[in-house]
């Protein structure tokens, strides 16, 4: 039995019930309407593949700057367990969770592995600054 | 002990989403199961392939809480080689998903054929148009005394053998207690003795029968049998029956007819099922032994069917899966109008031991029954060896196979296909030529079943493959074939590779490196070596297909370039798990852990001071002694760990890494009167010499001073254990984590020098050979020991020059990453907390 190998492949705990949010985060405008941007960073402060936790308006995100240069923001506390994202690993298709290794599909947000959809937010770069809208 | 099994984890679901609650018209037929067994949820699987999602809206009652599971796998759960999780069929989320109301944890108690509604135990009342029964059958008790403790409760340390929480209440008590008695030596009794066996208890059969499974063999295979599961430590008790239960508080033995008394702590009740009736009974619905049906399957009321285990079928009752697939299809087909004639005619029955120790498969009936019958005998008693057909006009209608089970495919298939048999019967039994598996395999005809527990015929799994399924486990993921009992698996492999025409893969992810890169190991390591990839971007881009990346596949690659490249590896800090990003351990709130290296689980004074001062001025919220002979700060802030490092002085511990862990120590010569060898001093050398190299897993070393092994070298990936005269064991891929496995005696060696040499030699074929995440103990029984010993002992590669070079240069390559980073931080942020709103520490603080 390999125990490590099933850990890295797949989620190790049950996701929580769809909608249960991890902590206390304040809601986004739901999508599709417009909300108010924030500017939260720099765009250098964000080093390409990674992901870092800003706060935008009192909500917080993730950002991350994947490896073509492209921006997604998160809420930044995993919908399984509370997983801080920003310290997840990311490729052009997901981004896996650091804590149990579920992954959310940058697409629409959800989780092939079952867990509760990510929330998503807008975000974009206006002269290397940052700009989520919450 | 309460997980619901398939569940949501908020519990028990009781979901409703059917659309009259949505929108109040809902112009569907309401169809009611009750009974969420492998009858109930089959005919709502067969019911909605018929698209029956869009003509019914389908309720289904289940007495127990848990989705629907393989009933049958019990058996593989009380052995312990399945865990509870895998036999899972349908869980709670299915059942929401395809919009059937699941009422899990609910029991029917009426029906009101006249109203046509269903009275629930918790007092609901729930209407349909149609209804079908699935109760199963329930564990028979047989009469003794004692055997109650109150009005309906079995005395404490009495189980029944059904459903998954006898199984989790059996397997709680195995593990507290050491004698168990299984009443009843039919295929329940037997498996749950064996697998009780295993979890090392005594076990003792008591059979009422004159010979084991009386109901499958005759008396001659039998008497061979209880001869095979004796050998096994297994006593039977024959032609006797256990009048007394002694107590009284909880079992403390059973009492036979014949006055014996045995002691036990378990008694398990495998003395046969009796269905469960009492629902139509209640309702004034036909009722014999089991629940009359005709052959489509009705009860006397037209719209009330019954199926599997509690229904009875032309005078017939089943106790085995195959009669619930073929039962659930055909009153599918006329529930859906599929085929408004489809009848049901009865089947005949094949079976086998699953967990006995013991194999053995029958088929039909056990001896002849007319003149005109032919039966074919081979008995060996002494290897335990007994096989027979019996043969009626041309036709396979019987056979027995104890002791090997090698003909079964075959058989099964001459049995269910009535296909013509050789003139030579012998070669029904013995394989007189080679090769015959293969045509076998060929001649099967197309729709004959070959996985009976799930129902998948040869046809399925050929059209899995045209389908591009290209391995074994590819089709079994699709087809389900092999899923259930798992005694099929052999043959399903067999059709699979025939259908390929031996193009099958082994399943190809399982040989890859990473998940993201189609190459294996080796192949993957020449082609980064050839073309100079230097970062896990690069190798992306060179080698995945499409270039693309993979986030799964990062951090295994991070870790081979650091093996194959030392210094020179390009360092991406996305291609990191957090922990190497960050030199700890993440822990479940975002903090981290810190621990030092403390080599051998040597300290100082002055370290330990050092330590304190630190944890205090951090508000550590826990300080711990690790099973690592070292200390764990936990709960520390991602924000604070720079300047932790910085005030520690010390090297990081590497708790957190794929990678070289610790070397454990006993006190050995300076200190215990029985060091043979300087223990302490040797394993302080190993860690200075080895510590932070990366590697496929963890690799955990020990050394100890002598054999009474003190600091557990012998399940260590690397042990060393001082045997006198100046020379030392080096044992490999021990463990005494997940698994547990005595590591294999490598070599025994002269001097601490040659420990180094060695250690270091068997870590880097390690290192070179092994798959992402496989531990010294899969790759020790992988490789092989005596290939291991040749290669590393007698040079029979002659890459021994090279091992050693190539760990040096991985010696050479150590940088204490907390010394670094905590300097000047790798990449902007290293070290910002990731969770800015979040109150910090969420674990306890001690
Ligand atoms: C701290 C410690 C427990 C303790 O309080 O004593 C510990 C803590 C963890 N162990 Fe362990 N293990 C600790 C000694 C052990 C030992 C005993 C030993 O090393 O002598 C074993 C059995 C030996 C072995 O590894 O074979 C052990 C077998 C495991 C396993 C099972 C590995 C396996 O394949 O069998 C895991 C799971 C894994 O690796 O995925 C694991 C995983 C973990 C993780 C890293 C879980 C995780 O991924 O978060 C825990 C980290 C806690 C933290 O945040 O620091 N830990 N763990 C011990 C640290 C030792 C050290 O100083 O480095
Ligand atoms: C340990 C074990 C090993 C086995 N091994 C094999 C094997 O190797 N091969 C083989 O062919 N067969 C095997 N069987 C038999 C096989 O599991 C059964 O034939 C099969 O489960 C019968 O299905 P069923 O739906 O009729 O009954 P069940 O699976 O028992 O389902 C009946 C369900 O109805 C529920 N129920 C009952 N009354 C009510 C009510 N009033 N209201 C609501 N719900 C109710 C029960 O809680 C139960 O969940 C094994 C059985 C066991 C226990
Ligand atoms: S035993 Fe489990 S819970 Fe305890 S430290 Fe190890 S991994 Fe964590
Ligand atoms: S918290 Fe569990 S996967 Fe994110």
């Amino acid at each position: 039995m390999n125990l490590t190998h099933d850990d890295v492949e797949s989620p190790t705990t049950a996701p929580a019930k769809a909608g249960t949010p991890a902590t206390e985060v304040t809601d986004g405008t739901a999508a599709g309407v417009r909300g108010t941007p924030h500017v939260v960073g720099r765009v250098e402060e964000v080093p390409p593949g990674e992901g870092r936790a800003f706060v935008a308006g009192g909500v917080q995100v993730a950002v991350f700057r994947l490896r073509d240069g492209s921006l997604h923001a998160t809420q930044a506390a995993c919908p399984h367990s509370g997983g801080p994202l920003a310290d997840g690993q990311t490729d052009l298709d997901v981004l896996v969770c650091p804590l149990h290794l579920y992954t959310f599909r940058w697409t629409d947000g959800t989780s092939p592995g079952g867990a509760a959809p990510v929330r998503q937010y807008p975000v974009h770069e206006e002269s290397g600054r940052l700009v989520v809208t919450v | 002990m309460t997980a619901v099994l398939g569940g949501r984890p908020e519990g028990v679901s009781t979901l409703h989403f059917a659309m009259d609650e949505a929108d109040g018209i809902d112009t569907r037929q309401r169809l009611v199961v009750i009974g969420n067994g492998m009858a109930g949820a089959r005919v709502v699987e067969e019911v909605l392939e018929r698209g029956g999602g869009e003509q019914f809206a389908i309720t289904v009652f289940g007495e127990e809480p848990h989705g629907n599971y393989n009933r049958i796998m019990l058996s593989h759960v009380l052995a312990g080689e399945e865990h509870e999780d895998d036999i899972v069929l349908n869980s709670h989320d299915w059942y929401a998903d395809n919009g059937v109301v699941l009422r899990a944890g609910v029991r029917v108690v009426r029906i009101d054929t006249h109203a046509k509604v269903v009275h629930a135990a918790d007092g609901t009342t729930t209407p349909y148009d149609q209804l079908v029964i699935a109760t199963g059958s329930r564990s028979f008790v047989p009469p003794m005394t004692g055997l109650y403790s109150g009005e309906d409760q079995l005395l404490p340390g009495v189980f029944g053998f059904r459903t998954i929480d006898d199984t989790r209440a059996m397997l709680a008590a195995a593990a507290e207690h050491d004698k168990a008695v299984v009443v009843g030596g039919g295929l329940l009794g037997l498996e749950a003795a064996r697998a009780l066996q295993g979890h090392g208890l005594a076990v003792e059969v008591v059979h009422a029968g004159t010979h084991l499974m009386n109901q499958q063999l005759g008396a001659e295979a039998g008497a061979i049998l209880a001869k095979s599961v004796e050998a096994l430590g297994i006593v039977v008790h024959l032609a006797t029956r256990t009048t007394e239960v002694i107590g009284p508080d909880r079992v403390r033995g059973v009492v036979l007819a014949d006055g014996r008394a045995i002691d036990a702590d378990m008694l398990v009740l495998a003395a046969g099922i009796r269905p469960v009736t009492e629902v139509a009974l209640m309702s004034g619905i036909e009722v014999e032994r089991g629940v009359v049906v005709d052959d489509q399957l009705r009860t006397d009321d037209p719209d009330v069917y019954a199926v599997g285990e509690c229904a009875q079928h032309r005078g017939e009752l089943y106790g085995l899966v195959a009669p619930v697939w073929e039962q659930a299809k055909v009153l599918a087909d006329l529930l859906t109008g599929t085929d408004p004639t489809a009848e049901y005619h009865g089947s005949r029955t094949a079976t086998k031991l699953k967990v006995a120790g013991v194999d053995v498969a029958t088929m039909g009936i056990s001896k002849p029954e007319r003149d005109s019958d032919e039966f074919l005998v081979i008995s060996e008693p002494k290897r335990g060896v007994h096989l027979s057909v019996v043969v009626r006009d041309d036709k396979l209608i019987g056979a027995t196979l104890l002791g090997d089970t090698r003909k079964v495919a075959y058989l099964t298939q001459a049995f269910d296909r009535g296909t013509p048999l050789p003139e030579e019967r012998i070669k029904l039994l013995v394989d007189l030529s080679d090769g015959a598996a293969e045509v076998g395999v060929a001649e099967l005809p197309h729709d004959s079943q070959v996985c009976n527990c799930n129902g998948v015929t040869k046809g399925d799994i050929c059209g899995a493959v045209a389908g591009g399924c290209g391995s074994v486990g590819s089709v079994m993921d699709t087809t389900r074939a092999g899923k259930g009992c798992g005694s099929c698996k052999g043959l399903v492999k067999q059709i699979v590779e025939w259908a390929a025409d031996g193009d099958v893969v082994e399943d190809p992810t399982a040989s890859w490196y990473v998940p993201g890169i189609p190459m294996a190991k080796p192949e993957l390591m020449a082609a980064i070596r050839e073309q100079g990839l230097l970062s896990p971007s690069a190798v992306f881009a060179a080698l995945a297909p499409g270039g693309a990346e993979d986030a799964k596949s990062k951090m295994g690659l991070t870790s081979l370039l650091r093996m194959i490249w030392g210094k020179d590896a390009v360092q991406e800090n996305d291609a990191k798990f957090i922990n190497d990003r960050v030199h700890g351990n993440i822990q479940r709130d975002g903090t981290f852990s810190v621990v030092p290296q403390i080599k051998g689980g040597v300290t100082t004074p002055a370290q330990l001071r050092k330590i304190a001062d630190v944890a205090e001025k951090y508000e550590v919220p826990m300080v711990k002694i690790t099973g690592g002979q070292r200390i764990d700060l936990l709960g520390v802030r991602k924000e604070d760990l720079p300047a932790m490092w910085n005030d520690l002085g010390m090297p990081s511990g590497y708790a957190y890494g794929k990678s070289f862990r610790t070397v454990k120590t006993c006190v050995g010569s300076d200190f215990c009167r029985f060091g043979l060898g300087d223990s302490t001093q040797l394993g302080i050398d190993l860690e200075t010499r080895f510590q932070g190299i990366e590697s496929p897993a963890k690799m955990k070393m020990a050394v100890v001073g002598c054999p009474r092994n003190c600091a557990e070298a012998y399940v260590k990936d690397v042990g060393v254990v001082a045997v006198g005269n100046g020379k030392w064991e080096v044992y490999v891929g021990g463990a005494a984590g997940a698994s547990i496995r005595k590591g294999d005696l490598l070599a025994t060696v002269d001097s601490p020098e040659a420990v180094m040499e060695l250690s270091g030699r068997f870590m880097q074929y390690y290192r070179e050979n092994a798959n992402w995440l496989e531990r010294t103990y899969d790759f020790v029984p992988r490789i092989g020991l005596e290939r291991i010993k040749q290669i590393l002992l007698e040079d029979s590669e002659g890459i021994c020059a090279e091992l050693d070079a190539n760990m040096q240069q991985s010696i050479d390559a150590y940088t204490d990453p907390w010394g670094q980073d905590g300097k000047a931080p790798a990449t902007p942020g290293q070290f910002r907390t990731s969770l800015p709103l979040v109150e910090l520490p969420l674990v306890p603080v001690r």
